[in-house]
């Protein structure tokens, strides 16, 4: 176990920015840290590394206690959201920072500045300042800071947030192949899902203070714990329904709940787009009526938005040939199936 | 082809009319810069060109002269010489000190603390000169003690002093991580008590056995040498904290959050990161700061007691050579100041072409939640 979080607390004023948080972080892993602004996220980050103060718990560094280490004594590379870059130093300067204040020889940093500009792919910038340099190699000349002292944990701060779309995709990649390189246990915080998914091993969702839940990426996508991760997750189907005998009603449809998840009562029901099948014949009872709105057949899928009998909105999503097969048009009246879904009590968690 | 012409036509023509609709014409133009021309002229160029017109009138002779052979003008200009140093030392001291407290806590009081910086911008300096009188004049709160055994305090406040720098200086050298602070680091409330209480101690007894200072002889704060420099101090302080905190809170904490994670130690950050950072707003700060000391007249005049050869500064002996009706003498004096203010303005002017525009600094900062 590389880090270990135990019951870490922290309030700013009147506003609870962690509740009693507890995480392990497995040992070479790079995990993302995934929420809504507000959620915490960033909090945690800064605890971590020593530059906030957990009013209450524990932070773990291989079976040591760091919680009471300053941040200068806990060995991580911290990247932030603006890459605070030292504006009056060059660019071999910045990088060799974290070594020249360990009182590291010279040579030896000068080699490995080299090293890093490489690993980075900016040899030849050395001499230029920060100013000169474009959003995107900012962001690298501050993770190769950050890595130039050899880090126990490397932590960043929404390391995309400030780039171009362009540069962010570029980056994403390449951080994922650099974490492949070196290898070192590593946290980024992030408030884009796709983000997320595509960089990290492991996703963290976290609200208000509280983890929602933890999983690879597959595991949070396809078995989102909560209806929060549901809704923050986006691209799903929302029906207020009603449990009665364990079996949830929404319009004329009657399904049955997956066993032991489900109070009785009111209920939220999810599902994800490319789950509901539609038909064009009622075939069995499990269906409801729907009448088609609007199509949009740019990219792979399909998406069509369609009225369900009771006036609410569902998006559905098709490949293109199952599109063509069914032949739909505007205002056509359909039968739609749901394969899979997830059911919550009204009120909160499932 | 063609149409885009005729699209682009009507767009220059609009370009061409919306410029005039800007712009003033042509003798609203010309007569404002003749007005403002006209009133820097006769409000400021012909008073400078005066002063050395007059204090050459009776030749370069003439003006060394006066300039050199009165020994109470000769004394003016060390005693500013030496005051304004003091002041500007003291100033850059509690200035950033301030700077520091504001920009980087947030504190009760800290609003009012803002505010009260600026005290010494809005009191006028006559009351600030009253204010040191009432307290260290004669007839001040501290008077009839200052009076009989002034220097009495004097071994307190030293020995203080040396308490402070001992503390400062063990938490300066203290090592920051545990492992490497060996036996009497790992102890810091024993070694600063017993520390200072041993410091403070051995420097009282040192000082008392040894009579440094003198026994039963007033210390002369007001109408002397260390009230002039209480005054400056006191109307010049706005100018360092003021120049330094809008930098500090623009450059903001995260370098030096950034130099924290990398390893660096306090002193560290401040030598790498913050100095660097606030260079040359603490310059433009001393800048201000000097030319404003130099030529404070209002409370210096009241604490002063205007006693020439003694506490007469370069403004009062102006003041006092006019009175006198000796003009070459007083345009003499005056020309020095201004040059010495001409010289400031110049390293200004020198300075702000020299620091390159903030905006090529600092990357654009938006205001961003930090959870």
């Amino acid at each position: 176990m590389s880090i270990l979080i135990k019951n870490v607390s922290k309030t700013f004023g009147n506003f609870v920015a962690l509740d009693r948080v507890s995480l392990e972080v497995p040992d070479r892993v790079l995990l993302a840290l995934l929420g809504p602004s507000g959620s915490g996220k960033t909090t945690l980050l800064r605890i971590i590394a020593g530059l906030e103060v957990a009013d209450s718990g524990n932070v773990l560094y291989q079976k040591e206690d760091i919680t009471d280490q300053s941040a200068r004594d806990r060995k991580v590379g911290f990247v932030f959201q603006h890459y605070a870059l030292f504006r009056h130093m060059t660019v071999a300067e910045n990088i060799g920072y974290g070594l020249r204040v360990r009182k590291t020889p010279k040579a030896k940093i000068r080699q490995r500045v080299g090293e890093l500009l490489k690993l980075i792919r900016l040899e030849g910038l050395q001499a230029r300042y920060p100013g000169q340099l474009s959003g995107g190699q900012r962001q690298r000349v501050a993770l190769a800071r950050a890595l130039a002292a050899e880090p126990r944990v490397l932590l960043l701060d929404e390391p995309f947030g400030a780039l171009d779309a362009k540069v962010r995709q570029d980056l994403r990649q390449w951080l994922r192949r650099l974490h492949e390189e070196i290898h070192v246990s590593s946290i980024f915080v992030t408030h884009d899902q796709e983000e997320a998914f595509e960089v990290a091993d492991r996703v963290v969702v976290m609200n208000e203070g509280r983890i929602e839940q933890i999983g690879t990426p597959e595991q949070v996508y396809d078995h989102p714990a909560t209806p929060f991760v549901y809704n923050f997750l986006g691209n799903v189907n929302l029906f207020q329904s009603r449990v009665v005998n364990g079996k949830a009603r929404i319009g004329s449809l009657e399904m049955e709940v997956p066993e032991g998840t489900h109070p009785e009562g009111q209920a939220v029901m999810y599902v994800r787009p490319h789950l509901l099948d539609i038909e064009q014949q009622a075939t069995g009872a499990d269906h409801f009526r729907a009448r088609v709105k609007h199509i949009n057949r740019t990219g792979p899928l399909v998406k069509i938005e369609l009225m369900t009998e009771w006036g609410d909105f569902v998006n559905v999503e098709m490949s293109q040939e199952r599109f063509r097969h069914l032949g739909l048009k505007s205002d056509l009246e359909v039968f739609v199936k749901p394969r899979e879904v997830r059911v919550f009590s009204a009120t909160g968690r499932a | 082809m063609n149409t885009e012409a005729a699209v682009q036509k009507p767009q220059a023509g609009a370009a061409a009319r919306i410029q005039r609709a800007r712009q003033d014409p042509t003798w609203v133009r010309w007569g404002l810069t003749l007005v403002a021309v006209a009133v820097v002229g006769v409000l400021v160029v012909i008073p400078v060109v005066n002063i050395f017109v007059q204090a050459l009138s009776d030749g370069v002779g003439g003006y060394w002269k006066n300039l050199v052979a009165d020994p109470d003008t000769r004394h003016s200009i060390i005693l500013t010489l030496t005051v304004v140093p003091i002041a500007l030392v003291a100033n850059i001291i509690f200035g950033f000190m301030a700077a520091w407290a504001i920009a980087r806590f947030d504190f009760p009081g800290r609003t009012l603390l803002t505010a009260l910086i600026d005290l010494p911008f809005s009191v006028s300096p006559v009351v600030a000169g009253l204010m040191f009188v009432l307290i260290f004049g004669l007839q001040g709160y501290l008077g009839s003690f200052l009076r009989e055994d002034g220097y009495s305090v004097m071994p307190y406040l030293i020995s203080l002093l040396a308490v402070g720098v001992f503390i400062l200086l063990f938490f300066l050298f203290r090592p920051a991580s545990p492992k490497t602070r060996h036996e009497l680091w790992n102890h810091p409330w024993t070694v600063v008590l017993v520390g200072s209480a041993g410091v403070f101690g051995l420097l009282f007894f040192l000082q008392v056995h040894f009579e440094v200072w003198p026994r039963n002889e007033s210390l002369k704060i007001i109408f002397a040498t260390p009230g002039l420099v209480l005054a400056t101090a006191f109307v010049t302080f706005p100018f360092v904290a003021r120049e330094l905190i809008p930098v500090m809170e623009a450059v903001g904490p995260d370098e030096e959050l950034a130099a924290l994670s990398l390893g660096a130690s306090g002193w560290q950050i401040f030598r790498h990161i913050t100095v660097p950072n606030i260079k040359w707003g603490l310059v433009y700060g001393v800048i201000l700061c000097n030319a404003r000391a130099m030529g404070e007249f209002g409370a210096v005049y009241v604490v002063s007691g205007h006693i020439a050869g003694q506490t007469d500064t370069m403004p009062l002996r102006i003041e006092k050579l006019f009175q006198e009706y000796n003009l070459p003498g007083a345009f003499a004096v005056a020309s020095v100041l201004t040059l010495l203010a001409i010289l400031t303005l110049m390293a200004k002017i020198k300075l702000e072409r020299k620091v390159p525009s903030r905006a090529n600094l600092s990357e654009p900062k938006t205001k961003e939640a930090r959870l």
